[in-house]
């Protein structure tokens, strides 16, 4: 670690914190409705999406109503998403005469872009048109997210709201996070990636000459390299804002053309975590204090930063095996040092770790190194960083509320510990807040430990492990599950997942990992919007001091422990001391 | 229930319009605009002819060129992919060794430490660029092949080294394409 790599780390969290206050509050003002400015072009724009869809703007949902609004919108994006897939063959903007995409694997990619997963069994460039690049996934990346922050500016109102039955009106949320918050940022971001090299046409694939003839595996000589291109730009910022992270291309942001260059890696690293990092102060204007919003914030970013430098550490140290070869793994100005097994020469090992760290705090996924070749504890902290809940910031609304949960939890035992009654922001939490916070705790390390289970035992889940010798094999089975349980995408790739046994598996599990979440928080919300508002007193927990911090941090790191070491140490860890040995 | 489903289906077909139609054509249109050589592939064309670009990069294995990272889908542009072979994995282990002895076969005099990144599949596959001490490594060997002395050689690379951008981001670089370009414009 050279100064340059530190330096690089604490810009980068610097200036996400610094975002969170202006995003945040404008963010606030587009949910509470009041007057931004953009306003001017955007209120006839959305008038008329209320008029056609037939859609009364100050109708107030229960939280019911609001459920099954989500899960219509969802269900109705999955089966277009599926059928656009199926259909590509025959359908425009098809310059590369792609043919239809297999049925196991049309359903686990529109199950992965609406649950705003968007693990890819596929390979971009192989595999999709970009009609179905634009009309499907970028449709999805968009309306998913917005999906996220809709549920979560419903679970805010429930806690502001008392005495009250609604919790505001999903079709409105999800106007609104759309065309004022992503849209507008989606745009700028396109553009900025645009010049930095990130490409952005409707022609069909270049063909160039190569400087020197090389032979293919077949022993032709080849003289010719087609470069896929694209309109790849106006999916990748939203693929990023949207913390969904799937690629235009099969590797992602470690291909050129997604992420050219280290300002535009440092423009995308950014988008994955500044929304879910300013919804919290979004959430502490909207309750009325910012400083439930800061604490939030802070928890997030402490235990980001604690993993992300376990990640830094392990791939500086570079692979002992190399070395053992003669290998110069050592940091200099002129040399980049480290594993640089799986990772690009301009982002090095300080921009592929913190990418790694950031990609799976959020539920974005998107990769711009390999993390299948990261060293054993690299390879841990992206691991880890999921099996938490993808609650460190988290998806777009999705983290929040996930943390949320985490709060109540916490809340609750201190509550125990010194025999009050719990609240939270004037909400007394009870029997039934605590269960389904529970359940949103408990039914992702559910999903990722059964299928785990299954997939090690079944054949057909152990036919395509690739990466066979040593506990490796394991690791990627454990990262499949984890990742689509938690809705994040990214992958040890070398697994190899576009089957019909991996795609149909790890489909369900991403779909019951979105919406079996998104109903017990909106439980919560129909729950806690009929309370009253209960007087702080000198027995209520104030909920944003160092103390509550410290002891959040406890609870969330306790439960993700408790959860997942063993798994752990069956994968990464016996590998760690393998390697070290 | 029955009253959500004609919201539901217009949301979805108003915003398949507005953000998987219209948003991306407006961004293209502007792009092709703005930046038509970047939202095009950043193609290097000489003499009207388009060699490369200067973002993919390109296998090399002749002495004369320096080489570039190592890619485990040979430069393939159309099926982008890393090695995703685990740091304990036998054939991770064998393709350094096949890399080290090629290179050490290609300059047997040179006794500088290989680079890492000069051994190590990129993640793309298609990575352009090597570190400078990649590059320092192989002028040795490219001063040889081509006849030329070691501080012309390595004058260019220093001519197509890119710095970290704004001076603190990312890594030093060299783009290897460009650098071979210009060693065949020598002559």
């Amino acid at each position: 670690m050279n100064l340059y790599s530190w330096f690089q780390l604490i810009f980068y969290i610097v200036v996400l914190l610094l975002l969170a206050k202006p995003l945040g509050s404008f963010m606030a003002k587009v949910y509470q409705g009041e007057r931004t400015f953009l306003d001017r072009v955007l209120v006839p724009v959305e008038r008329f999406i209320y008029r056609l869809s037939g859609v009364k703007p100050d109708e107030d949902m229960n939280w019911k109503t609001y459920a099954v609004a989500v899960m219509l919108f969802n269900v109705f994006g999955l089966l277009l998403v599926y059928a656009l897939q199926r259909l590509q063959a025959v359908l425009p903007l098809n310059p590369q005469g792609l043919g239809a995409v297999t049925p196991d694997s049309s359903w686990n990619t529109a199950v992965s872009f609406a649950t705003n997963t968007n693990w890819q069994g596929y390979g971009g460039e192989v595999t999709m048109s970009y009609f179905s690049q634009m009309l499907g996934l970028t449709v999805q990346n968009f309306v998913s997210a917005a999906t996220g922050m809709a549920v979560m500016i419903a679970l805010i109102r429930g806690i502001v709201r008392h005495t009250a039955k609604g919790i505001g009106n999903f079709w409105v949320d999800l106007t609104r996070s759309t065309l004022y918050i992503l849209l507008p940022l989606s745009i700028v971001v396109a553009l900025a990636l645009v010049s930095q090299g990130v490409v952005q046409t409707f022609s069909p694939y270049k063909t160039v000459a190569l400087l020197q003839p090389t032979t293919d595996a077949n022993g032709n000589v080849v003289t010719e390299q087609v470069l896929a291109v694209g309109p790849a730009a106006s999916q990748i910022a939203i693929k990023q804002l949207g913390t969904n992270g799937g690629g235009f291309f099969n590797v992602n942001s470690a291909h050129p053309f997604e992420n050219p260059t280290p300002f535009s890696n440092f423009i995308e690293m950014l988008s994955i975590l500044v929304i879910s990092g300013a919804l919290c102060y979004t959430f502490g204007v909207m309750v009325g204090d910012t400083r439930q919003g800061w604490a939030i914030l802070i928890t997030m970013t402490i235990i980001m930063v604690a993993f992300l430098s376990l990640a830094v550490w392990a791939e500086q140290g570079g692979n002992p095996a190399f070395t053992a070869m003669g290998v110069d793994q050592v940091q200099t100005n002129i040399n980049p040092g480290g594993n640089m097994e799986g990772k690009e020469t301009r982002f090095g090992i300080a921009n592929s770790a913190l990418w790694a760290t950031v990609t799976t705090s959020a539920s974005n996924g998107s990769v711009n190194s390999m993390h299948d070749s990261f060293m054993p504890l690299g390879g841990l902290v992206p691991l880890f960083m999921m099996q938490l809940g993808e609650i460190i910031f988290g998806g777009v609304g999705s983290g929040l509320y996930g943390m949320l949960a985490f709060v109540i939890v916490a809340v609750f035992i201190s509550g125990l510990m010194v025999g009050r009654t719990p609240e939270y922001l004037g909400k007394k939490i009870e029997a039934y807040e605590m269960k389904m916070a529970s359940l949103m705790l408990l039914i992702p390390i559910l999903l990722a430990k059964v299928g785990t289970a299954i997939a090690v035992i079944a054949p057909a889940g152990l036919a395509t492990i690739w990466n066979t010798g040593g506990p490796h094999g394991f690791s990627e089975v454990l990262y499949a599950f984890s990742s689509a349980a938690n809705n994040n995408g990214s992958a040890f790739a070398g697994l190899g997942a576009n089957n019909p046994f991996y795609n149909t598996a790890l489909g369900i599990c991403m779909f019951f990992a979105r919406y079996l979440l998104i109903v017990p928080a909106l439980a919560i919300a129909g729950s806690l919007v009929q309370k009253k508002k209960v007087p702080a007193g000198s027995g209520t927990l104030p909920t944003h001091t160092p103390l509550f911090i410290a002891w959040l941090i406890g609870v969330i790191m306790i439960v993700g422990a408790l959860s997942f070491i063993p798994a752990l140490a069956l994968g990464p860890i016996v590998e760690h001391l393998m390697v070290f040995k | 229930m029955t009253s959500q489903l004609r919201p539901a289906f217009f949301m979805l077909l108003i915003f398949t319009v507005i953000t998987g139609v219209i948003y991306p054509l407006a961004v293209t249109g502007i792009a092709q605009v703005l930046f038509p050589s970047q939202s095009n592939g950043s193609l290097i064309i000489v003499d009207g002819k388009a060699v490369g670009s200067e973002l993919i990069g390109q296998q090399f294995d002749d002495p004369k060129y320096f080489w570039g990272r190592p890619s485990a889908v040979g430069y393939n542009s159309t099926a982008s992919s890393g090695s995703n072979y685990g740091p304990m994995n036998p054939a991770l282990l064998d393709s350094v060794q096949t890399r080290i002895d090629a290179l050490k076969s290609a300059d047997p005099d040179n006794t500088l430490p290989i680079p890492v990144d000069l051994v190590t599949a990129s993640g793309s596959g298609l990575d352009p660029h090597i570190s400078i001490a990649a590059a320092l490594y192989q002028v040795h060997r490219v001063a040889s092949a081509r006849g030329l002395s070691e501080a012309e050689v390595t004058s260019l690379v220093e001519k197509y080294t890119e710095g970290r951008q704004f001076g603190f981001l990312g890594e030093p670089r060299v783009n290897v394409l460009k650098l071979n370009l210009a060693l065949d414009a020598l002559k």
